[in-house]
């Protein structure tokens, strides 16, 4: 078990099973096929992101450096966070981007949807945990990694 | 942040409760990344991302009825990303209901509210908004409040504007308040270099492959690239512009570069040199070798692998005009070449509805239509989310493209050999 402090970008708690993404997290690419197509499971559509290309996305704590890619970004987070297939939270080991930001921040304040985002929690934090870990988010920004 | 009281006022309230979540979600932006004002959006246009009415983006839909509803307009006319249907694309039967019934369910609406938001008009619709035929094309300095990011790329890198790479749905409420938070690319110290990119290819590297080099590697920091001058020259001529504009596409799309420099070409590094680049900045040196690695690494999807393709996508970014002369002159070359009249593979040229125009006051618009090829003002990456896609051998030399779908990356030279008939697949 290891402990991580980040900075919250979105507030919120919650505890679930990691994916984690060690290269950058297309969001465009990831969401759109699973969204498009109704997929339940909400499985990543990215193919150049072999770490997570045909994983479940939904209700996991997403751990990744940055989000990269199409500045549709933002609004794909948004829509997914509307529909209710966002991921548990996500989890940055660098400070967040602008895109991911964007979509952590539409979702909060024109949907209803809970998803917590932390940043900044450093180059370990994404060495440290590995896909199937627990993960769990505090108030304050502190992640624990067991 | 500090506001302004007219600010204040805008987030207690005074201009409604929806005026008051589209300053909110400007000042949560802002608060992130250490934004301390906003500045005023001084741009004649903007630009949206969104172009699609897509069945599954309702709620995006759903945001802008309640912007509309509120008397919320953008104050400044804007452009829009390509639309995702065309006639003028090749589609079966099946295709056409999928993309109709099915997928682009919501457009009609979408259009509608695009026009009460304030779109400038029927024909704005495309990637490279900033083309001079376009005539979205903003001054160096201007702020902007634009999404796309091969547009955002292009406008800080080539133009000298100044644009941070904003999510769909927010650039347009930047359009609406008038001000946007200064962080980031907005400012001196963010477009400061964080990479050195030391090119040392034999020959002029491919745009889209270079760019996609630098993007994976540097994701989002600012590169300052060396080594392109006996390529590039010093002065942005229109094959330079277009060699930047998909270079830069593909830095967008395979990483999240927002603004490059050019040693000696693009504005700021012509006026500040190297002193444009950070202490302690990382280099990354690519090599021919480099580049081959990284194209033998993209993967390739397609259910078979060594199927004949059936159709080319050319211009994702949309393609300039000076880029229709060049394909049309070489096509013609190879297809001398080889004998043929008409091109061996369905390829779809795409670009946006007021180049299509300029390109039909000259004989390029006929050489390529008697070769067989499409030209459309398509978004090709929207076209490839057709399920029915999966099942195509496509091919294309953007690297967005190739990115976002299952269509397959050649270089321009390869592309050429295979729609020309010169050789099958590579």
């Amino acid at each position: 078990m290891k402990q991580f402090k980040g900075r919250v970008v979105v507030p919120g708690s919650c505890t679930a099973e990691a994916l984690v993404s060690p290269g950058g997290f297309n969001t465009l690419a990831s969401y759109q096929m699973a969204i498009m197509f109704g997929d339940k499971q909400v499985k990543c559509g990215d193919q150049n992101n072999p770490d997570l290309y045909k994983k479940p996305m939904l209700g996991k704590a997403l751990c990744l450096p940055m989000t990269i890619g199409s500045t549709t970004g933002g609004m794909v987070l948004y829509t997914v966070c509307s529909l209710g297939k966002q991921p548990a939270c996500m989890l940055f080991s660098m400070p967040i981007d602008s895109l991911a930001a964007s979509g952590a921040i539409l979702g909060d304040v024109w949907t209803e949807a809970k998803m917590p985002v932390v940043d900044n929690l450093g180059e370990e934090f994404l060495e440290y945990v590995q896909t199937g870990m627990t993960v769990t988010i505090g108030e304050d920004g502190l992640v624990t990694v067991e | 942040m500090i506001l302004t009281p007219e600010q204040q006022a805008l987030l207690d309230g005074a201009k409604g409760e929806v005026m008051a979540k589209v300053v909110k979600t400007l000042v949560m932006y802002g608060d992130t990344f250490g934004a301390e004002r906003m500045v005023p959006v001084t741009s004649k246009y903007g630009h949206t991302v969104i172009s699609f009415g897509l069945k599954v983006m309702v709620p995006v839909y759903d945001i802008y009825d309640q912007l509309i509803n509120a008397g919320l307009v953008s104050g400044q006319k804007f452009t829009a990303d390509p639309r995702p249907v065309d006639d003028q694309v090749p589609c079966s039967f099946l295709e056409k209901i999928v993309f109709n019934k099915i997928m682009y369910t919501q457009q009609a609406r979408f259009e509608e509210q695009m026009k009460k938001l304030g779109i400038l008009d029927d024909d704005a619709y495309s990637c490279t908004c900033y083309l001079d035929q376009m005539g979205n094309k903003p001054q160096k300095g201007e702020v902007l409040s634009w999404a796309e990011s091969s547009a955002v790329v292009y406008a800080n890198s080539v133009l000298g504007a100044r644009c941070n790479r904003n999510s769909g749905i927010l650039e347009l409420m930047g359009s609406i308040a008038g001000f946007v938070p200064e962080f980031g690319l907005l400012t001196d110290e963010g477009r400061k270099a964080t990479w050195v990119v030391e090119v040392r290819c034999q020959k002029k590297p491919e745009a889209q492959l270079l760019g996609s080099a630098i993007g994976m590697k540097v994701m989002e920091e600012v590169p300052y690239v060396k080594g392109m001058e006996q390529w590039l020259g010093t002065e942005l001529t229109d094959e330079t512009c277009s060699y930047l504009k998909d270079f830069g596409a593909a830095t967008a799309s395979n990483g999240a570069v927002g603004l490059y420099h050019i040693a000696g070409l693009t504005p700021e590094a012509k006026e500040q040199g190297e002193a444009l680049i950070k202490e302690g900045a990382q280099v990354y040196v690519i090599d021919d070798a480099e580049l081959e690695r990284v194209k033998a690494n993209y993967p390739v999807i397609w259910k078979n692998p060594n199927a004949k393709p059936e159709l080319c996508f050319i211009g994702c970014p949309h393609l300039s005009l000076e880029q229709f002369q060049s394909w049309a002159d070489r096509i013609e070359a190879a297809l001398r070449a080889s004998g043929r009249e008409k091109l061996a593979v369905t390829t779809v040229f795409t670009a946006a509805p007021a180049v299509v125009k300029a390109l039909e006051k000259t004989p390029y618009y006929g050489k390529l239509k008697s070769y067989g090829a499409a030209i459309s003002s398509i978004c090709p990456l929207m076209y490839m989310n057709n399920p029915l896609c999966k099942k195509k051998a496509v091919i294309t030399c953007s690297n967005k493209l190739r990115t976002y779908s299952t269509a397959r990356y050649y270089t321009e030279a390869e592309i050429l050999d295979i729609i020309t008939g010169k050789e099958g697949q590579k």
